[in-house]
């Protein structure tokens, strides 16, 4: 049994349509799941189903085997499940360490050890640190937004989208970084565009079309996988 | 000699009619416009009530003062009104709470567009509005006591030997210190403290704060704790320093509202540089200034007319003037804000 599990959903927006249908994604700690899938497939909407912040009709959410089905996107977030939006996911108007020190809001103790894991996953923003966090450049906001969701200590890392709109060297450098989070030990939960790149690095991956499961497999089976090939990832 | 005379005759004239009231009405102004300001930021509406939430408040020290008089107590040379102000924020507070609780609470859990929220305000307002003329009538009340002056034109007069006098009032002195010390604490606690900066978030990025565990209705909470005690503050002392009329701090709701947008919607520094500006404009605009240019011009010469843009009657046409200017050429503000 893994870690965080959607179990079959189905739900939508508000009393809308069903975006997804019988939807299975799990992550593992220590892995990274990647979901990938054509434009309209309703990647960001099973993710934002883990987190909560859609109506489920059906399914359950497992997180360490217990049922979070119920909770708030905030109970979630305070049970160790970070998520980093695809758009406006940092502070614009606060600083790069106001920015971590909102991202650990939840915790009283002391946030400086935490900070400086940030800073050495991410070097830059430690010479950042007083700057305000518009006026940083497109990778280093990302990085900002990671940051931002690592302070909480989470057991679960959930990215929308993180290298859109930044250039194929910055997001090399961000899938680094992802999987050196990896490897402390948290699960981490992608929805990816560049799927090619995405799933180099996935050890799980899940394709979705229209709402449903289409292919699951590892990353390196899916990308060897002919037909996974040819329609999802250009030959 | 006696042009340097002149010239010292013009500056204590224009400070005495422009410089020194033009600061204590524009810390009046900002105190109220960092209000409005907060709780656009937080809340997204623009709160008309907000006047009323300052004419409440003096109206609460008005009682206590009086309260306070009868029973002897008074704060020496300082207003009895400044006692009272404790008293005043506390019940305003609970007031600003209590009608969220009550009337603004709901919209948000119906998640009502921005304009819903400014119908209800007008709504708040007319009730407060009410509820004051009820409570204390309508006529105007002269509440403050203790030292009126602190330099009396004759005896500014005698100590320089100019033949122009300068006032100046202990209220002005005292709104002015007390607007920058209350603006201060206001920065500290919104740069430095946990809530604050949780304010600042709110504001920010409403999703991402809650994303980070910010608990929104706390902030709302905070939020409007603060407007109350800078709304009362704001009406004790324009109360102190003219009179209260239950009426005027529903015209004072435009100069204020010119003085947020003006300085940029949601930014607390701009509100304050907003008020100032606000108030220097008007008083500038509506000042005479045929006696200024005597004193300057070279001979004999003096104005033919009162040398005045706009008569006192047109003062609030001058915020009106400002807030079209500003959304024309700079919707956002002096400092970037939010637009409307």
């Amino acid at each position: 049994m893994s870690y965080l599990i959607g179990e079959q959903l189905s739900g939508g927006y508000g009393g809308g349509a069903d975006i997804i249908r019988d939807c299975t994604i799990s992550v593992d700690k220590g892995q990274i799941a990647v979901v990938v899938g054509p434009n309209g497939a309703g990647k960001s909407t099973a993710m934002k189903a883990l987190l909560g912040m859609i109506n489920l009709r059906e399914g359950r959410v497992l997180l360490d085997g217990q049922d979070i089905s119920s909770m708030s996107p905030q109970q979630r977030v305070a049970e160790g499940m970070a998520f980093v939006p695809q758009n406006q996911n940092v502070f614009v108007t606060m600083t790069v360490e106001e920015n971590l020190e909102m991202g650990a809001f939840l915790r009283r103790d002391d946030i400086t050890e935490t900070m400086e894991q940030v800073f050495d996953l991410f070097p830059v923003l430690k010479t950042k640190r007083s700057q305000i966090a518009g006026e940083l450049s497109g990778g280093q906001r990302q990085q900002v937004a990671v940051g931002r969701a690592l302070m909480t200590k989470p057991t679960v890392l959930m990215l929308d989208e993180p290298t859109a709109g930044v250039s194929p060297i910055v997001m090399d450098e961000l899938f680094d970084r992802i999987i050196e989070i990896k490897r402390i030990g948290i699960a981490i939960l992608m929805v990816e565009q560049n799927a090619r790149q995405a799933l180099n690095i996935a050890d799980r991956g899940f394709v979705l079309v229209t709402g449903e499961n289409r292919f699951t497999d590892t990353g390196e089976a899916l990308l060897a996988n002919e037909e996974v090939r040819k329609s999802f990832l250009g030959g | 000699m006696e042009y340097s005379t002149d010239l010292l005759n013009a500056l204590v004239l224009v400070s005495n009619y422009v410089l020194i009231p033009a600061l204590s009405y524009g810390s009046q102004l900002a105190l109220g416009a960092v209000g409005v300001t907060l709780v656009f930021g937080i809340l997204r509406f623009a709160n008309f009530a907000h006047g009323e939430m300052m004419s409440f408040g003096c109206m609460v020290a008005i009682f206590t003062t009086w309260w306070f008089q009868s029973m002897g107590i008074s704060s020496g040379i300082f207003p009895t009104a400044i006692l009272a102000l404790p008293f005043a924020i506390l019940i305003t507070g609970l007031l600003a709470v209590a009608i969220d609780r009550s009337v603004f609470s709901f919209y948000r859990k119906r998640r009502s567009r921005p304009v819903t929220f400014v119908v209800a305000s007008v709504g708040v307002m007319f009730m407060l509005n009410g509820l004051v003329r009820i409570l204390i009538g309508t006529d105007e009340i002269i509440f403050r006591d203790g030292q009126k002056f602190l330099i009396k034109a004759g005896a500014f007069k005698k100590m320089t030997g100019l033949s122009e006098g300068l006032a100046l009032k202990q209220t002005q002195v005292l709104t002015f210190v007390l607007a920058v010390i209350s603006v201060l604490v206001l920065f500290w606690f919104l740069r430095r403290t946990r809530t604050g900066k949780a304010m600042r978030a709110f504001s920010d990025n409403e999703d991402l704060s809650l994303l980070s565990g910010i608990n929104p209705e706390r902030v709302v909470l905070v939020t409007w704790i603060i407007a109350a005690s800078l709304a009362t503050l704001a009406g004790v002392l324009y109360g102190l320093d003219k009179s209260f009329k239950p009426m005027v701090f529903f015209h004072m709701l435009l100069p204020i509202f010119a003085a947020a947008i003006v300085g940029g919607i949601g930014q607390p520094l701009g509100a304050i540089l907003g008020g100032y500006v606000v108030a220097f404009s008007e008083i500038t605009a509506t000042y005479a200034f045929k006696k200024f240019i005597k004193y300057l011009a070279p001979g004999d010469f003096v104005p033919d007319g009162l040398v005045q843009f706009l008569t006192t009657e047109y003062k609030f046409a001058v915020s009106f003037l400002i807030l079209v200017l500003v959304l024309l050429v700079r919707p956002t503000g002096i400092l970037r804000g939010k637009v409307l």
